[in-house]
């Protein structure tokens, strides 16, 4: 039990240190902005982070090192911000008024219309000039994938932050210069200590560590874990639900490991899809595309695989990838640790094999076997920043003669859970890998799985998906190319 | 330097300088971009609230039919923070807000509710979330009526219309028909859409003496909302003003949507002498406002062997929602444009503002024109498949033309230059070659297949209800020669402000820094237009130039007298006036001017000369111009799952002569991307408690910057000039580039056909969704046997 208790979160909002002893576990950093702070640059466009109108930067020490990535403001809890900086479009213009570069180059190339959504790209914009000084036009289209625009079309958009990459002036941007400063102001706010705040039914605790979690969670094992709160988040703007008390986890930097093994990828339950990024992509390039389109840049810096697993959804991006690559859940509840098979871990609709004060600490990926073809796909009624009408991953082990030794076929948006195609896969095995041996397994679809017609996609499309996905992988084993590209420089 | 050198620089400067700055035709930047990017821009819900400001939020119905039997809201009154619960019986003076006068849009609904979402009741708190968090509370019960949501079930069900039908004929089509050597009779589904302006609706009203009541509304109609406002509380309109500096966009969504909003705010400010904020949650705003319709068109179309067409039968049924808003008008637009830029020799076409049990839709850029003309489309391809042609060579042979230049409704085409454009693009574009690339390329690609296509537009410049075509303008120029300018049009996004400003600074001659654009308010302009039609800067820019010339006219009055000079020796030139042989610094002028007393302020009025409608008979000139574009865009589609890129769009589109080409270019730009969304991904969807349930941008998906064409050529059609005689012969602009779009919804379609050789039309209804285009191929496929 951690002795020591501070009942105050500290953070810094562009220039000064905020603290804060009244913080409801529910109140979003945007209305604190708009509402407290009367900082009114960072927008509401939708309040389910979609549109990036209240974009702003949250700078994070993990392991010591300072990064500034791009969040929505709408859903990220005020007291989840402890021993951060909080940087919004009001810190950007000089104090004589200049504007930024990034600033400037939307100006001059006439990137704002109406201007409700332009802080938000701005900040969106600036992140990336500060990370990536020469980003291609797909990493800029990527960049910018968490924020919608009615009026320009984004086309002016786009050339706007070429412009202001190729004009550079990095070395000279304030958090630049301030970076070593405000590296050591937040390591100085890091003191080690429990945070809890409020009483009652309007609590939030930061636990002092992963042990100290589980403490908390065995003396409040009903209190709502919030990691990234992508989803959390909506619970509350969307559907007004009283999540207290809240327990955040996102500033443990033991649950941001990620590592490899030998060969086994062990991910920390709150590293996020843009920390996982790059050893996902050195492991599993077959990843890649669908890693891409896992929400927007926002949601990528603030959702975790963790969260993606343990809330379950049938339409979760990462859960069909994981089952295929039979990745394995780490519990912990006190000090007990337990490990499940990832296809097991999701028992039924909002249904988890996870006990009460049970939290999930890490993901394992074996390596697949060696020759093992791996693909992972999403279909979405808009290509990115949408939840997949089907997701579908594969995983293949063939014989030297062909034939299909062991395959892994599982599904997301074609049942209540992520589920694997057991009919399909059973009339796979042993049956040499071909065009017509595929043509007469993806019958037996309709055996697996009944899917819902909603509003993404009618239960007819999505079976046909689900086969023609088989199809697909059956051609890009083969050698055939078979996907659409957006070929951009 | 010295002074005098210093002088000489100067006046060597301005010698060099033969222009002033941010004048007409001339890139410029928006007004408001500076505050844009630094977040200073100030939209309603960031204006300072005045002290004690209370915020309301509605109560939405949660049935799609219902009639009421109790409302009981004992549990949202006792909710922390709650002030007050206001509903029907609360309104002093009428329960209507509907913008055409049919008395069937309620403000909050007592005995009946027609669609999910509509409003019954308001409660106003302390904070937004309390009252938000209030309205939850309510207890409604209902007593559940049968509803219909979709517009062919409507039409099947003989639910009535929510405006009286308009017909449109010329010749005998159905001879026309029987006689034609081809028939083709077809159907169509074109889906509404979603504004997703990023602002949503919100308005704040202050509470004065007596019966006054100031509201700030994000609205397109600042004095419609001044009556609305006024006839729901019960007083004149001289008690209201209305203000608007800006929108985080409208799209038509806030041209009669803000009423309700504004009245409900005014209504809680005036009962309870407080200021009250209303916004709606993003979702709220979704459920309970109105969309762009959507259409079932039925068609038959005669031809000849060249595709030519003979005659045209086709209806248009749309769905309208629960009452009439603006139905009646934007229907009679979809049949205004079923030709688009086309000769029907025969034609008869008919509207059907069906009534359905869904939020009442509304106005949205184009108004019905997008769907009438993607209809008519739709007909030139099932031709061209038939025929085996390509679509292009059918749109050519059937362009108006010299006796071929009379309209279904009448009017004669007298500034033809869709051929041209078409011409001009289709060189640019490289379409023939590309074109013969693309079947080469699906004749041996397997999974992925291409589509290109080539289509006009021609759009219709004026409201057609004619007395909506008049503005007003108000100019002062101060003593030190700074000019203020306000206008009846609002901005929101489309840099209408930027634009009259440039138009001003042209009359006067001075540079555009030296006018200051203000905020729309009913106190200073009244009786304005919605700034609706495309025609903001057609109206309120010949409004402003004639307050303008009546300025200058008494300047010129004034420096003839003085100077004794001829009145044409006084002239405005580059930030001065030349007066005979001398020149004075403009601020100068004025201020000998104002000494003088020579009055400096001039309210400006124009009316659009020309135009007519006689809706009974189907006949007259609704329209001033029309204005003009084509695009071409090609398309990659993934047969495995309908999925798909737009890898290429060229666009050339007319605007006469450009006031701003910056800004015309944005409006083209984002007009494409707009409407290539509604023709792809943005679908609205109902379930069968009628719930729509694409009400927030998880659900309803609007295009991102990586869908935007790959490569993305617009050219502006620099030697247009408009043939009449509007603001510098430039052309409207905000409407007519969303339909440029058609031809990705077009190119989707050959790459669908290819999987048929070409032969069956796709009849791939919109919106185009991924799903959609996988059926279609489906069936092609099924058709051939494949």
């Amino acid at each position: 039990m951690t002795a020591a208790i501070r009942n105050i979160i500290r953070f810094y909002l562009n220039d000064r240190l905020v603290e804060l002893s009244r913080v409801a576990p529910d109140e979003t950093l945007l209305d604190w902005l708009r509402l407290s702070a009367r900082l009114r640059g960072t927008k509401e466009g939708c309040a389910e982070g979609d549109c990036g109108a209240c974009t702003v930067l949250v700078g994070r020490l993990t392991s010591g090192a300072l990064r500034y990535e791009t969040v929505n403001a709408c859903i990220r809890f005020l007291g989840s911000l402890d021993g951060c900086h909080v940087v919004t479009v009001e810190h950007l213009a000089a104090q004589d008024g200049r504007l930024h570069p990034v600033q400037q180059a939307m100006v001059d190339a006439d990137a704002s219309q109406c201007g409700f959504c332009t802080p938000g790209f701005v900040m969106s914009a600036y992140a990336l000039w500060m990370q990536n000084p020469e980003p291609t036009v797909g990493q800029v289209e990527k960049a910018l994938q968490g924020n919608l625009c009615r009026c320009t079309g984004y086309e002016p958009i786009v050339k706007a932050i070429e412009a202001a990459c190729a004009k550079g002036g990095q070395a000279g941007d304030p958090l630049m210069v301030e970076r070593a400063a405000m590296t050591e102001k937040l390591a100085a706010l890091k003191d080690g200590r429990r945070v809890a705040i409020g009483e009652g039914r309007d609590r939030l605790v930061l636990p002092a560590s992963v042990d100290d979690l589980a403490d908390v969670l065995s003396a409040e094992p009903q209190a709502t874990i919030v990691a990234g709160a992508t989803d959390v988040g909506l619970w509350v703007t969307k559907f007004m639900r009283d999540i207290s008390p809240v327990v955040f986890i996102a500033h443990l930097d033991e649950l941001h490991a990620i590592e490899g093994r030998g060969d086994m990828l062990a991910i920390g339950a709150c590293v996020t899809y843009t920390e996982a990024f790059a050893l996902i992509a050195e492991r599993y390039p077959e990843f890649v595309d669908l890693w891409d389109r896992i929400g927007g840049e926002q949601v990528r810096n603030m959702g975790t695989i963790g969260g993606n697993v343990a809330n379950g959804s049938p339409i979760g991006d990462t859960p069909p990838a994981l089952i295929a690559l039979d990745a394995v859940v780490v519990l912990r509840k006190g000090d007990g640790m337990r490990r499940v098979p990832i296809a097991d871990f999701f028992i039924d609709y909002g249904k988890q094999d996870r006990a009460p004060g049970e939290f999930v600490a890490a993901i394992e990926i074996p390596a697949p076997a060696e020759g093992a073809r791996f693909a992972a796909y999403k279909v979405s009624k808009r290509r990115e920043e949408d939840i997949s009408s089907v997701c579908g991953a594969f995983r293949l082990s063939l014989s030297p003669s062909g034939t299909v030794d062991d395959v892994v076929l599982a599904f997301g948006g074609m049942a209540a859970t992520p589920k694997r195609a057991s009919h399909v896969e059973a009339a796979l095995r042993g049956k040499a890998w071909t065009e017509e041996t595929v043509a007469d397994a993806v019958t037996l679809f309709a055996e697996d799985f009944t899917p819902l017609t909603d509003w993404r996609a009618s239960s007819h499309y999505r079976l046909l998906v689900a086969m023609n996905l088989l199809r697909r992988f059956q051609l890009e084993t083969a050698g055939e190319s078979v996907r659409l590209e957006r070929q951009v420089a | 330097m010295n002074t005098i050198e210093r002088m000489a620089e100067s006046k060597a400067v301005k010698l060099e300088k033969n222009e002033i700055k941010g004048g007409v035709h001339r890139r410029q930047q928006h007004d408001s971009a500076h505050k844009h990017v630094t977040g200073t821009a100030e939209y309603i819900d960031d204006l300072t609230e005045p002290f004690g400001t209370l915020h309301a939020y509605l109560g939405l119905s949660e049935r799609a039919h219902a009639d009421i039997v109790s409302i009981d809201l004992d549990a949202v009154q006792r909710q922390p923070g709650v002030v007050a619960v206001l509903t029907a019986k609360d309104i002093p003076g009428e329960n209507d807000v509907s913008p055409v006068g049919r008395h069937d849009d309620p403000v909050f609904a007592s005995k009946r509710v027609e669609f999910h979402g509509q409003p019954i009741f308001a409660v106003v708190a302390e904070t937004r979330e309390a009252a938000r968090r209030a309205a939850r509370k309510a207890e409604i019960s209902y007593s559940e009526l049968a509803h219909v949501t979709d517009v062919v079930e409507a039409d099947k069900a003989g639910l009535p219309m929510v405006f009286p039908p308009m017909t449109l004929k010329r010749g005998d089509a159905l001879d026309a028909l029987a006689k034609a050597k081809h028939r083709l009779a077809g159907e169509m589904r074109i889906g509404g859409q979603d504004h997703f302006y990023l602002e949503g609706q919100v308005a704040m009203a202050i509470p004065g003496e007596d019966d006054d009541v100031i509201v700030w509304s994000s609205t397109q109609h600042p004095s419609e909302v001044q009556h609305m406002v006024g006839h729901v509380l019960g007083i004149p309109s001289n008690a209201v003003t209305v203000n608007v500096r800006r929108m985080g966009g409208g799209f038509g969504g806030k041209e009669t949507q803000a009423n309700l909003f504004a009245a409900v705010a005014a209504l809680a400010a005036k009962r309870l002498g407080r200021a009250v904020k209303i916004r709606p949650d993003r979702d709220d705003d979704m459920v309970a406002t109105g969309k762009r319709h959507d259409f079932h068109v039925a068609y038959a179309v005669g031809f000849d062997d060249d595709g030519r067409i003979e005659g045209v039968d086709a209806t248009y049924a749309a769905r309208c929602g629960f009452s009439a808003d603006l139905s009646g008008p934007v229907t009679d637009r979809a049949l205004f444009h079923a030709d688009n830029a086309y000769y029907f020799p025969s034609v008869h076409l008919t509207s059907k503002p069906l009534k359905t049990n869904t939020v009442s839709n509304t106005a949205f850029r184009g108004f019905g024109g997008p769907q009438g003309m993607v209809g008519c489309e739709r007909m030139i391809e099932e031709i061209a498949y038939a025929l085996g042609k390509d679509p292009l060579a059918v749109r050519k042979a059937n362009f108006y033309g010299e006796g071929r230049n009379v309209t279904p409704y009448h009017q004669t085409v007298e500034d033809n230059i869709a051929p041209r454009i078409v011409a001009e693009l289709e060189a640019s574009a490289d379409y023939q070659a590309r074109r013969k690339a693309i079947v080469e390329f699906n004749a041996t690609s397997r999974v992925v297949k291409k589509g290109i296509a080539l289509t006009p537009v021609k759009f219709g410049i004026s409201f057609t209800k004619t007395e909506y075509n008049q503005a007003g303008a108000l100019v002062h120029i101060y003593t030190d020669g700074s000019i203020h300018l306000n206008h009846g049009g609002t901005e929101m996004g489309q840099g209408l402000n930027t634009k009259v400003a440039q138009v001003l600074a042209d009359a006067f001659q001075v540079d555009l820094a030296h006018v200051k654009i203000t905020a729309t308010t009913t106190a200073k302009v009244p009786n304005t237009s919605a700034t609706a039609a495309s025609s903001g800067s057609d109206l309120n820019g010949m409004a402003a130039a004639d307050a303008a010339e009546q300025i200058k006219d008494r300047l010129r009055d004034f420096a003839a007298e003085k100077w004794s000079v001829e009145r044409d020796q006084v002239v405005f030139t580059v930030n001065q006036v030349q007066v005979g042989n001398q020149l004075i610094a403009f601020a100068d002028f004025i201020q000998l001017a104002y000494q003088a007393r020579v009055q400096l302020s001039a309210a400006g009025f124009y009316k659009t000369p020309k135009i007519h409608w006689d809706r009974d008979k189907g006949e007259g000139r609704p329209f001033y111009y029309f204005a003009y574009g084509a695009s071409c865009s090609e398309v990659s589609v993934d047969t495995l799952t309908g999925e798909y890129h737009v890898d290429r769009t060229d666009i050339l589109h007319d605007v006469g002569r450009s006031l701003n080409p910056a800004i015309d270019i944005g409006q083209i730009e984002g007009g494409f991307i707009q409407g290539m969304g509604w023709l792809t991904t943005e679908e609205l969807w109902w379930d069968d408690k009628g719930r729509l349930r694409t009400h927030a941008p998880s659900t309803y998906k609007i295009p991102l910057a990586s869908d935007r064409p790959r490569v993305f050529n617009v050219k502006l059609a620099d030697w247009s000039k408009n043939h009449e005689a509007t603001v510098k012969r430039s052309k409207a602009v905000g409407e007519p580039p969303f339909m440029l779009a058609i031809s990705v919804l077009e190119a989707l379609s050959m790459a669908a056909a290819s999987v048929a050789g070409y032969r069956i039309c796709p009849r791939l209804d919109a919106p185009a969704t991924p799903e959609r285009v996988l059926m279609a191929i489906e069936r092609l496929r099924a058709e051939v046997g494949g």
